[in-house]
């Protein structure tokens, strides 16, 4: 028995050693002074400095940053409401309809939504002249319409889990359903709108692939200069870039886990 | 119910319909739409289907022709099968990795659990592109890995480890491991360990009761797992294109192709159209007779 345990823990060890070896390598090489991506040269900072006079890549994270508060927002209302509706009203016309184009976009390829919407914003724009070209817009679009999915799914699961009594006990003491939905309802399923929130915001600023086909001169994302620019190789210009990606989404876990850790203890 | 309320309801529902049907719904109709015309030089480049011809009426153009072009060329029934393998061999290696990893979390101290499983979580949120990124430096000729098995004396000359489908292989592995863990945790967390220790009393070896009792009870957490990497990773595209090499054949791959580079709409969509037929739809009616099961047992 104890044997066991001892190969079953080893083998934990390895699969995390899998996960994050590569992650610390990248993290530690972005600190190299050598260009070559094999060769120590010493400890540099050299790297972030050239970063951070890159106007293209400070553009490029601006604007990916601006798309993923507002997909994130969009997202979750459209996602909460969408969740709102395949719990609580049951038989509505269109409802299988409705059910399928929620659940089709968390399986259809990347590659398949990023197509369908460009097609979509080409023939939009030739008959509506709207939206002229490649933009944020456009990207918002595409991205909240395969992220609202994924907040529906985490609302959907909380919304069916909560205790409807005390809907109810709020209905009879006379409140209307909006009362109730924004008094009792919403602060009840408030941690899955913030997990909603933040994996629509995560979805968003990762993407290449649909934001690919949805992004043009004019606005080019983050993810998408990152990839241009991994095409052409290693360098330690982007080791020094993810690293700090990595960097923030640390500090953005740590501050979300130390929120819901509160929350939790105060019950 | 009330006329009030059922505007109520209508209004709540509005919103995410209206928007599904718009930017989801139509541009898959478009998609079809366009994989049945004709391709054409010029913005966009792609004829319409239905032609207004002012003397003759209007026609309707159908065309077929990049259908049979998919099933003609053999080049796309090798994409979509190379897809298929790639996929499948990886769902099969975070099987093999994943199971004991998943096992391991579920039956350690109960305080461990959480931290546990929040680090296996923890590489999905940084991004996807820099983690496929991570592993160029360390597969490449020049890279870390051949780095070290040569200092260790183990090989004498580099591997060509990158730009073929082993590293392919890796990055998906790499990349959809919590998608394969996080539902077998779910599943063997909950297990009835009681079921063991019968096992036990009657004498069965730990290993025996492990096949006989705990992995038949853990098919549901491993079909879960397996549908999460797989399906994502059949229509992967940003990792064979950065991992992969020319003679990686996946089905992304070449639908990017035929857009990209190609500028064959028309044939890209019947890509799109054949992908979704042949993998979106298996899958969603999969998942929908999985639900009618998980219902009617509850």
């Amino acid at each position: 028995m104890k044997r066991n345990g001892l190969l079953l823990y080893t083998a934990l060890a390895l699969a995390y050693a899998f996960l994050y070896l590569p992650i610390v390598l990248m993290v530690i090489y972005s600190f190299n002074a050598s260009r070559l991506v094999t060769v120590w040269g010493g400890f540099s900072t050299k790297w972030y400095g050239e970063l951070l006079h890159d106007d293209k890549v400070l553009d490029a994270a601006w604007l990916s940053l601006k798309v993923a508060v507002t997909n994130a927002t969009l997202s979750t209302i459209l996602g909460t409401l969408a969740a709102v509706v395949l719990v609580r009203f049951r038989r509505f016309p269109g409802r299988t309809l409705f059910g399928g184009m929620v659940a089709a976009p968390l399986v259809m390829p990347e590659i398949i939504t990023g197509l369908a919407m460009l097609l979509l914003f080409v023939a939009m724009e030739e008959t509506l002249g709207w939206p002229a070209g490649r933009s944020m817009t456009t990207i918002v679009i595409a991205h909240v319409t395969f992220s609202l999915s994924f907040v529906t799914v985490v609302v959907q699961s909380r919304l069916s889990q909560m205790d409807v009594s005390l809907e109810e006990a709020a209905m009879d003491l006379g409140a209307r359903p909006l009362k109730v939905f924004l008094a009792i309802t919403l602060p009840i399923i408030s941690p899955a709108l913030l997990a909603g929130w933040l994996l629509a915001f995560t979805l968003s600023i990762d993407d290449v692939v649909i934001s690919a086909f949805v992004s043009g001169p004019g606005a080019t994302p983050l993810p998408i200069v990152i990839y241009s620019k991994v095409r052409l190789g290693v360098s330690p210009e982007i080791n020094a870039l993810a690293t700090i990606v990595v960097a923030l989404v640390g500090v953005a876990i740590a501050v979300a886990g130390r929120m819901t850790l509160r929350r939790e203890r105060n019950g | 119910m009330s006329r009030f309320r059922r505007l109520g309801r209508f209004l709540v529902a509005l919103p995410p319909y209206a928007w599904l049907v718009v930017f989801f719904l139509i541009p898959c109709l478009i998609v079809f739409k366009i994989s049945l015309s004709e391709a054409q030089q010029g913005i966009p480049p792609y004829l319409p289907l239905v032609d207004w011809a002012a003397e003759a009426g209007t026609r309707l153009r159908v065309n077929l022709g990049n259908y049979g072009y998919l099933f003609g060329d053999e080049l796309y029934a090798a994409a979509y099968l190379g897809s298929l393998r790639l996929a499948g061999i990886s769902t099969l290696c975070c099987l093999l990795i994943g199971y004991p990893a998943a096992y391991a979390i579920a039956r350690a101290p109960g305080a461990w659990r959480h931290s546990l499983l929040l680090l296996v979580a923890l590489p999905f949120w940084t991004s996807f592109l820099i983690r496929v990124y991570a592993w160029i430096g360390i597969l490449k000729t020049e890279g870390l890995l051949n780095g070290l098995l040569l200092w260790l004396g183990i090989i004498t000359e580099p591997l060509q480890i990158l730009q073929t489908n082993l590293a392919v292989v890796i990055g998906m592995v790499y990349s959809y491991l919590p998608f394969m863990v996080l539902p077998l945790y779910a599943n063997l967390e909950k297990m009835d360990l009681s079921l063991l220790e019968a096992a036990a009393d009657l004498g069965c070896r730990p290993f025996r009761a492990f096949l006989a009792v705990t992995l038949p009870l853990s098919v549901p957490g491993i079909i879960a797992g397996s549908v999460l990497v797989f399906v994502p990773a059949v229509g992967e595209f940003v990792i064979p294109d950065l991992l992969g090499g020319p003679d990686t054949l996946m089905i992304g791959k070449v639908l990017w192709a035929e857009f990209f580079d190609n500028r064959d709409w028309p044939v890209a969509s019947a890509v799109a159209v054949a992908m979704l037929v042949l993998l979106v739809a298996p899958v969603m009616v999969f998942q929908h007779i999985q639900h009618k099961r998980a219902e009617a047992t509850r």
